[in-house]
């Protein structure tokens, strides 16, 4: 190969190598995929998918924390001060700006996941300087929508899929 | 390293070294040239190896006894406490070893900082070191999280939260460090594996670093480059080994004042109440040790570049020895860096103490301040000093200021003829 072509920079044993590691790098990816997928979520859990939950007990006002796919998700029935309260908010001035109507379908019901947007705790209900939740650890303030007011989470709590199976039942997921 | 070849005296020795020259390290590692000036701060490396060891064997046995499973390992931890024999002894050298390991790391550091002993030639020396104590941080963490207590669940679940900063990808990071849509049995398993790996890949950079220390040699108290061997230097063994086995001495009194009087001191009383995914303690803090750091994450308002701020805490350690300019290692010639370092140990404690503290009013303001002051240390201060500061001269060797007889190092060398002596 020298003795014809020196100046030509690429040659048939630069091919060589390129495509060997080329599949080789295919290979160790093909390879290596099965050790990282592993840790992925299995099929046992994602076969938690759903909770029903019986709310025929619960008064306005009152509220209920229960698992669903091993996070908490806050139930909780306003009042109608609550419900009030978060429809009057004037939606410019939100940091994540989302309407209590679209939130709260129902709007006696409010259903979401009861895990601050910050760092992942479970606020407190009924506290805060807004009256609906706050966040112990880092100090995060929520609405009576669950929307954030003030501190560091970057969004509001999140709505999960839900919806009444009839009068008393609520089924998330 | 030792010019000399070495040469076993018995004939075994030999037929046995020239096939694996095992014998010519132990060799090496016993006449090991070593500055005869070190203080007792140089001891704190052979301590950080008795740490190490400390919690790969503690651990070993530990987890014999130890499961690793949501519903069981609360009890299984409470089982090593009153059933196991000596099962309290072995999970109370483990935990509160895991703040001996940081307290003597942290000391380690900061003599680093003030000789500066990351300058050239010793940058990969003290990268090593960066890696080890991220590593450290990481099987910290995780050691944390296995007892399954109110304090571990929630600890983990903050932390691994941290990832769900980074834009796009975070959610599915954070589902896959979980293996589900919370911390569960599924992060618990996999921290319990991590947990057991990560001390045996520190041992290995421990090796590296070690190997990278006795390319260029010990830096010294006085900074300057010696010649080894030479008067300057002393073999390693016995000096070294008797002093750093006298510090040691020292530590482990230290050590056992906690574990035998005050083993639950530097814990959390809320990780003695198994994990409830439901409930939120009150208040959650991290182990003292990562205190600092998480007082910087808080100091932020927004939750990525809060994340981001508190990496970089880290890792600008890493650039450290290029960020500072200055040629003149030892902080004993550096009247100006010497009252900043001062300033940086202040603020790394007060970090500290308010990362303890909830993160409102004069608090938060505090952290702020002292957030931003860490990070001019290392990006303003320590660049303009190099090329502002004037220094006090150098001794010419470690032997100088003792042969000259004064303190004093610039009447010595304004002295002709004690400067003749010298030469």
């Amino acid at each position: 190969m020298s003795d014809q072509k020196d100046e030509k920079k690429t040659n048939r044993r630069d091919f060589l190598f390129t495509a060997t590691a080329a599949a080789g790098a295919v290979g160790v990816g093909a390879a290596v995929w099965p050790l990282v997928d592993q840790m992925n979520p299995d099929a046992s859990v994602k076969a938690l998918a759903s909770t029903e939950v019986d709310v025929s007990s619960m008064q306005p006002g009152q509220s209920l924390t229960v698992l669903w796919r091993g996070k908490p998700v806050f139930i909780k029935r306003r009042t109608d001060d609550e419900i009030k309260k978060a429809r009057a908010v004037d939606i410019n001035d939100l940091k994540h700006p989302e309407k209590d109507e679209d939130r709260a379908k129902n709007p006696e019901w409010l259903v979401m996941l009861g895990i601050c947007t910050h760092l992942g705790c479970v606020p407190l209900t009924d506290k805060g300087d807004y009256d609906g939740w706050f966040c112990p650890c880092h100090g995060s303030h929520y609405d009576t929508s669950g929307r954030i007011r003030k501190g560091p989470a970057p969004t509001n709590m999140e709505i999960p899929k839900y919806e009444f199976v009839n009068t008393n039942t609520i089924k998330i997921g | 390293m030792s010019d000399h070849e070495y040469t076993p005296s018995s004939k075994f020795g030999k037929w046995f070294n020239d096939r694996l020259p095992l014998l010519t390290l132990a060799n090496h590692l016993t006449d090991y040239p070593t500055p005869k000036n070190l203080n007792y701060w140089w001891t704190f490396g052979g301590i950080l190896t008795f740490c190490l060891i400390t919690q790969i064997v503690t651990g070993l046995v530990l987890a014999m006894h130890y499961i690793a499973h949501a519903d069981m390992a609360f009890s299984s931890v409470e089982h090593i406490m009153r059933d196991v024999n000596y099962g309290w002894l072995l999970r109370y050298v483990h935990a509160n070893g895991a703040s001996m390991f940081f307290l003597a790391v942290y000391i380690h550091i900061f003599r680093s900082l003030f000789y500066g002993s990351y300058k050239s030639p010793r940058e990969i020396i003290w990268i090593l070191g960066i890696i080890i104590y991220l590593l450290m941080m990481a099987a910290a963490f995780m050691g944390y999280v296995l007892p399954w207590g109110q304090m571990s669940f929630w600890g983990a679940t903050v932390i691994t939260n941290l990832f769900s900063a980074i834009p796009l990808v975070g959610e599915s990071i954070t589902t896959w460090l979980w293996g589900g849509y919370s911390v569960d049995n599924p992060t618990l398993t996999r921290f319990f594996t991590l947990h057991y790996l990560i001390p045996f890949l520190i041992l290995g950079l421990v090796v590296l670093h070690i190997w990278a220390l006795h390319v260029p040699g010990n830096n010294n108290p006085v900074g300057i480059d010696i010649k080894k061997p030479s008067k300057d230097t002393v073999p390693f063994h016995p000096y070294i080994v008797i002093k750093d086995a006298f510090a040691l001495l020292m530590f482990c009194i230290v050590f056992a004042m906690f574990v035998f009087y005050q083993p639950n001191i530097l814990g959390h009383a809320d990780n003695y109440i198994e994990a409830d995914p439901l409930v939120t303690p009150a208040h959650i803090v991290p182990e003292w040790y990562l205190l600092p750091f998480y007082a910087i994450l808080r100091s932020v308002p927004d939750k990525l570049m809060g994340v981001v701020a508190m990496l970089s805490a880290i890792l600008i350690l890493a650039a450290l020895p290029w960020l500072d300019t200055s040629k003149v290692r030892s902080a004993v010639f550096r009247p100006l860096f010497r009252q900043f370092y001062w300033i940086l140990v202040a603020d790394v404690l007060i970090l500290g103490y308010v990362g303890a503290m909830p993160a409102e009013g004069l608090y938060l303001l505090i952290a702020r301040v002292a957030t931003a002051y860490y990070f001019a240390h290392f990006l303003i201060i320590l660049p303009v000093l190099g090329w502002k500061e004037k220094t006090t001269p150098l001794p010419l060797s470690i032997t100088e200021p003792v042969l000259g007889g004064s303190p004093n190092l610039a009447a010595v060398r304004s002295d002709e003829k004690i400067e003749k002596t010298i030469k």
